[in-house]
């Protein structure tokens, strides 16, 4: 056991803000976020491989996600009617901006995919909208990653490297997942791959935040944000072996495809109260600092 | 766009002003600051800044507690125990680290520090039997960071840089997304809960704007807040933390006023008697931007894997 750092604060007061993002909204967000843009690129692979039942479900889980996503992002804004003041400029230093411009295409862009799949219509044009917001999806489960990243919150900015390969693949794992839920085992071949390829990117890069961040870390690993890491670690785990074991029993592919879901969304809420819990004690904003000053010193 | 990390000597211009004024800011010197929370008041009242709430914290004379959307100026009063006068050898000064700043005593009139057994100008320092405690005031307030996290990561363009090379946010324009409030390494910035938008110290921009001193360092009556151009300003703390270092006060070291730092140096910066964290300030803050690259880097590699995933899952074999 590493003993507890000493350190001096005043009268243990916090020292960086509680980042004042609600919650279920912000993690929700995250969640359906990466979601939605993972599930737009097996759209994309689905319509070329002419697999339609997979791109049917895969169109209607990006659109959505998206959807509600938004739903979730305005009504956590201080003056939800101002949400269009995300659009009156553009700033590559804040991703929240950056990712604005992301959310609002791929919204426009898998909505027309999803109505065009689901009626018929213009199935060219639906095809265009459908290329397009898979353009917009790998972004989209990723720029969250910077969002979270570009604070001063330790646990965030310190995970700068991992958060948006971590969030990649639970958005993938999740998308996977969603699609296993709601489609037939003949077809949701590529859904299976993208969820357990989507679940050792997610494991691997939460190994390595733990590694490489130290002390940083330990709000991943300790309390409840340390519970909910552990608890989506060891769904996503059991999920993928017996995925990857399993026959082509179309309960036992639910049953995991649901638990990949969860897991994603449990990762999200994770993340995100392992954030609040290092703002919160002075300890992760001091010690690091006074760390990264000794180091100065010597050298 | 302009830098975002290291020394920048005209941040102003870096904003895109051409012909500006010079870079205004505070230094707050609180060697002499008494508490008194003029400044907090004034600040309130100029500002029409709202109540904060009526706590008592209990932990100390403190009960404004932290800076935030209602509070732009914040006296922290820090009350930190010294050593024991019998454990001092006799012929040691008893705290070597605090001397007579000019301030007006504790006791009544004609009140000898000597013959009470208390450190002879002991101003900031009070005793009882065998034990003291040591008084630490200080004045915070946003620093107008030259690298502003606050600024960078607004996605509105409420916060804006002005004219004096201070650091604003336009109420009309806020839709309280909250990206500024954990982005600020100090903790400055905040939500107003019933209103939705950030608020911070705008160093009293309107009253700048017609060549006015902030309502805080107008108010204060021991000049611990200094208003000037932070050229001079900087100049004048130095000259000042010379002047303690002779007197013997060593602790004294100047917090935000090195251009080469973390967040290329404050717009308003301190003169501390202690470590900033024990003022409630972070030691060595970085600007979060300063990682921007990497991060947006790690991004760019995460959704090429991310695709690359999608491309790889519908190769091999067909069911």
């Amino acid at each position: 056991m590493v003993p507890e750092p000493e350190f001096e604060s005043y009268y243990g007061r916090q020292i960086i803000k509680t980042p004042t993002w609600k919650t279920p909204d912000v993690p929700l967000y995250l969640f359906l976020g990466g979601m939605a843009g993972a599930s737009a690129v097996l759209a994309e692979g689905a319509a070329l491989t002419g697999n339609v039942v997979l791109e049917r479900v895969t169109r209607l889980v990006a659109a959505s996600g998206a959807g509600v996503g938004t739903v979730f992002l305005v009504h956590d804004l201080g003056r939800p009617e101002r949400f269009l003041h995300m659009l009156r400029v553009i700033k590559p230093t804040s991703p929240l901006s950056v990712g604005s411009f992301i959310l609002a295409p791929f919204s426009a862009l898998s909505s027309a995919a999803a109505a065009s799949c689901l009626t018929g219509r213009l199935p060219r044009l639906g095809r265009l909208a459908g290329l397009g917001a898979a353009a917009f999806g790998p972004p989209l489960a990723t720029y969250t990653g910077a969002l979270l990243a570009n604070t001063a919150v330790p646990a965030w900015h310190e995970a700068h490297r991992e958060l948006p390969f971590l969030f990649a693949g639970s958005g993938a794992s999740a998308a996977g997942g969603m699609a296993l839920l709601l489609t037939p085992v003949q077809h949701s071949g590529p859904a299976r791959r993208m969820a357990i390829a989507g679940a050792a990117i997610e494991l691997t890069a939460s190994e390595l935040l733990k590694r490489r961040l130290g002390m940083v870390a330990e709000p991943y690993e300790r309390g409840r944000p340390g519970r909910l890491m552990r608890l989506a670690s060891r769904m996503t785990l059991g999920a993928t072996v017996v995925s990857t074991l399993s026959g082509r029993s179309r309960a036992v592919s639910a049953i995991c495809g649901a638990t990949l879901v969860a897991s994603s969304v449990v990762t999200r809420f994770g993340v995100f109260e392992a954030g609040l819990a290092s703002a919160r004690d002075p300890k992760y904003t001091v010690v690091p600092q006074r760390e990264r000053m000794a180091a100065r010193a010597r050298t | 766009m302009g830098s975002l990390w290291g020394r920048l000597d005209d941040v102003t211009g870096d904003a895109g002003y051409v012909d500006h004024e010079p870079r205004m800011g505070f230094f707050t010197d609180t060697s002499v600051c008494i508490g008194c929370k003029a400044c907090e008041v004034a600040c309130k009242e100029w500002n029409q800044v709202p109540d904060d709430g009526f706590e008592l914290t209990g932990m100390s004379y403190d009960n404004t507690q932290a800076l935030g959307a209602s509070t732009w100026r914040h006296v922290a009063f820090v009350e930190k125990p010294f050593e024991t006068v019998a454990a001092q050898p006799p012929q040691e000064p008893p705290h070597p680290t605090t001397t007579d700043l000019g301030l007006p005593g504790m006791g009544p009139p004609g009140w000898d520090t000597h013959e009470s057994g208390l450190p002879s100008g002991e101003d900031q320092a009070t005793a009882s039997g065998d034990g003291g405690i040591r008084w630490l005031m200080s004045s915070d307030v946003c620093k107008h960071c030259t690298h502003a996290a606050c600024l960078d990561v607004c996605p509105t363009g409420s916060l804006f840089r002005t004219e004096f090379g201070t650091v604003v946010v336009q109420p009309d324009i806020c839709n309280g997304c909250g990206y500024c409030v954990p982005a600020c390494p100090y903790g400055v910035i905040d939500l107003r809960e019933d209103d939705g938008r950030a608020f911070k110290c705008t160093l009293c921009y309107d009253r700048l704007k017609d060549g006015q001193t902030p309502a805080c360092a107008q108010a204060c009556p021991t000049e611990s807040i200094q208003f000037g151009e932070v050229g001079e300003l900087r100049e004048r703390a130095r000259l000042r933390v010379a002047e303690l270092h002779d007197k013997g006060v060593d602790v004294a070291r100047l917090y935000g006023a090195d251009p080469d730092d973390g967040v290329g140096g404050d717009g308003a910066f301190f003169l501390l008697l202690d470590e900033p964290e024990v003022y409630g300030l972070p030691p060595d803050p970085v600007v979060t931007t300063r990682d921007l690259g990497s991060m947006w880097k790690h991004v760019g590699a995460a959704a090429s894997a991310l695709a690359a995933v999608g491309v790889a899952s519908f190769l091999g074999r067909r069911r």
